[in-house]
């Protein structure tokens, strides 16, 4: 079994609630911050911990924080990301239904740290019921003084709100959430200045997922040279996944960035393996963005390792024959699986999500969406192919904030892996309707096991 | 018409939300209250509903329909009671979401975008909701509807129909 972190105590019943959590060690991070470490403490032990966002884009937390201006005078905030958008992920869903109390006790020990005094929570506002889960713990906090002024005695003051959003992935991007917070449309930022200078209301602030969060009360509880211990190189610590799409038993794991993919794929740990004993055709490990591999690429690196679940090993290779880690939203796909069609719903998500503000994203997320529409629905010409790449193109790199490259990378990695499908498609517009291109050359490695 | 205009519980729920923010940042307020007006007057917002917020925020009405506009939750025409709101995104679609969009249709009659003709139900299709491992899914209201099958979509509309009836 991996070593937990943050689901260590996710089984017990009760748990949602302050005094099972209290009971179960709950809150001991928070008085060892709050009374013996200090802010500066607690900065000195994230950064040693080498954590890293959890979000997507695995910035070092310590330093992120380390970037907030101090000036006079001026409130600094610290705003919780909850806008888990990005398809494929439903970690963050997870910790805040059945563990509320972790993330709140993450936010005093940050918000302690950063000098923050107030803190949202920006939550997607899908997740409607989960606003009320959060309320009821902060409440509990507060009525047992964890929250609200002069906390433990330290002169600390700190209350936490939550906001829903309102149906935007674009809110994620930590400028338009911002933004979004302000009452106004989720069009991000152009930066500099950043948030840490300036961020809600123009004063420093820092934009930090729900897990990067969490992970801050172990941090504390264990220091971060014991964090260390945990996983591999600068994947330091445990990362929670949650994996879906044909596997056998689809959820949220927390592992130990120390195990590869094809334990994370066929042990019955985590997924359990690939559903009805079919095969592993492709993945896409980090979220929806992120480049899609097929089964060869996935196990095994170009160089033939082994491909385990860190940062580095998902992105050895940069894009040509590599991926990220990302979210850690694990979307597996079986032999009978469309990749044309799964990269045109991606195609139409971003087209559907682009703000609207940077012609390139505008524009061209909607011109794939149609190009792939055209190719999968059997009306499609072989230079559509190429028109598709270089439309990809000219989104990557080109837009105020990464949506555009979000929506670019998972065509150019659909075409650059698996250009056969899409050549498969052209050519024959009418099977093409009728049962899907299969596995091809990028055969899963590891052999069906045999019908039972 | 019914004129639009808060409970007194609404807008006490208004004044403790606006003292979330910051003195002079009522402006913050904006989309949990447009949410809470959502609810109160009919599942969706019609111009005389974004006026009345703005005019309770102290805000210029542009203000509030340009957001109004920008955000998918927030409904700018009538919808039927029970909105079915389907997801459709990768993770759904490699498990079955296109059938289960597919079996409502069929069911109720209607296609995506569509109202039933007793106002009860509308079905919408909608991208990632963050519950990709247990596709196929839709929101319905307040809550997610999981593990989506035919049988399950029957069970649904039964229930909902069921409630109708009682109110």
């Amino acid at each position: 079994m991996g070593r937990k972190l943050l689901l260590d105590k996710a089984h017990i019943e009760g748990i949602r609630y302050y005094d099972t959590y209290r009971s179960n060690g709950g809150y001991a991070a928070a008085e060892k911050a709050l009374k013996n470490l200090g802010p500066d403490g607690v900065l000195d032990e994230v950064k040693k911990s080498g954590l890293r966002g959890r979000g997507g884009a695995g910035f070092p937390t310590g330093m992120k924080w380390s970037f907030i201006a101090k000036p006079e005078g001026v409130p600094r905030y610290l705003v919780c990301n909850a806008d888990e958008s990005e398809p494929g992920t439903f970690k963050d869903r997870y910790l805040m239904e059945f563990i509320p109390h972790l993330l709140i006790e993450g936010l005093l020990i940050s918000s302690f740290a950063l000098g923050a005094n107030s803190c949202y929570i920006y939550i997607r506002g899908e997740y409607a019921w989960i606003p009320e889960i959060l309320e009821q713990a902060i409440a509990e906090a507060k009525n047992k003084g964890w929250l609200g002024k002069n906390i433990l005695g330290t002169g600390f003051d700190l209350e936490i709100y939550v906001q829903r959003g309102a149906g935007a992935y674009i809110c994620g991007e930590e400028t338009a959430l911002i933004e979004s917070l302000e009452g106004k449309r989720g069009n991000p930022r152009i930066k500099p200045p950043f948030p840490a200078v300036k961020g809600l209301y123009q004063c420093p602030t820092v934009v930090n997922n729900v897990e990067t969060l969490a992970a801050v009360v172990p941090i504390i509880n264990i220091g971060g040279d014991e964090y260390i211990k945990f996983g591999t190189g600068k994947s330091t610590g445990t990362k929670l996944i949650s994996a879906c799409g044909n596997i056998n038993k689809p959820g949220v794991y927390e592992i130990e960035m120390n195990i590869s993919v094809e334990e994370f794929i066929y042990s019955d740990e985590y997924c359990g393996g690939i559903k009805n004993n079919k095969r592993l055709k492709a993945c896409i490990p980090g979220g929806s963005s992120v480049p899609v591999l097929p089964a060869n690429l996935l196990l095994k690196t170009a160089k033939g390792e082994t491909r385990m679940m860190t940062y580095e090993s998902l992105a050895d290779g940069g894009f040509a024959t590599g991926s990220m880690l990302g979210s850690g939203g694990f979307i597996v796909m079986d032999e009978d699986q469309c990749i044309v069609r799964n990269t045109l719903t991606f195609a139409r998500f971003y087209h559907h999500e682009s703000c609207g503000q940077c012609s390139p994203c505008r524009e061209g997320t909607g011109w794939m969406k149609k190009v792939l529409q055209n190719i999968e629905y059997g009306k499609g010409k072989m230079s559509d192919i190429d028109l598709l790449w270089d439309i990809q193109r000219k989104i990557e790199g080109n837009t105020i904030c990464p949506l555009g490259d979000a929506a670019a990378w998972p065509v150019a990695a659909a075409i650059r892996h698996f250009r056969d499908e899409f050549e498969w498609h052209v050519l024959n517009p009418e099977e093409s309707q009728k049962r899907n291109f299969g596995l091809a050359h990028y055969a899963d490695p590891i052999p069906a096991p045999a019908a039972v | 018409m019914a004129v639009v205009q808060f409970s007194e519980e609404k807008l006490n729920k208004v004044k403790e939300i606006i003292a979330r923010y910051p003195q002079g940042k009522q402006k913050s307020a904006l989309i949990p209250v447009l949410h809470l007006a959502q609810e109160a007057f009919g599942g969706w917002l019609s111009a005389e509903t974004m006026d009345y917020v703005a005019a309770l925020l102290q805000l210029e009405p542009i203000e509030v329909y340009e957001v109004a506009t920008f955000y998918s939750m927030f409904n700018l025409k009538p919808v039927g009671t029970y909105m079915f709101e389907v997801c459709q995104t990768g993770p759904c679609m490699v498990s079955g979401s296109d059938q289960i969009i597919d079996y409502i249709k069929g069911k109720l009659g209607i296609g995506v975008g569509e109202t039933t003709a007793d106002g009860l139900f509308t079905l919408k299709t909608v991208e990632c909701l963050g519950a990709c491992g247990y596709a196929p899914m839709m929101q319905l209201g307040k809550h997610y509807r999981e593990h989506l099958t035919p049988a399950k979509v029957d069970e649904i509309i039964a229930e909902c129909r069921a409630k109708a009836n009682a109110n």
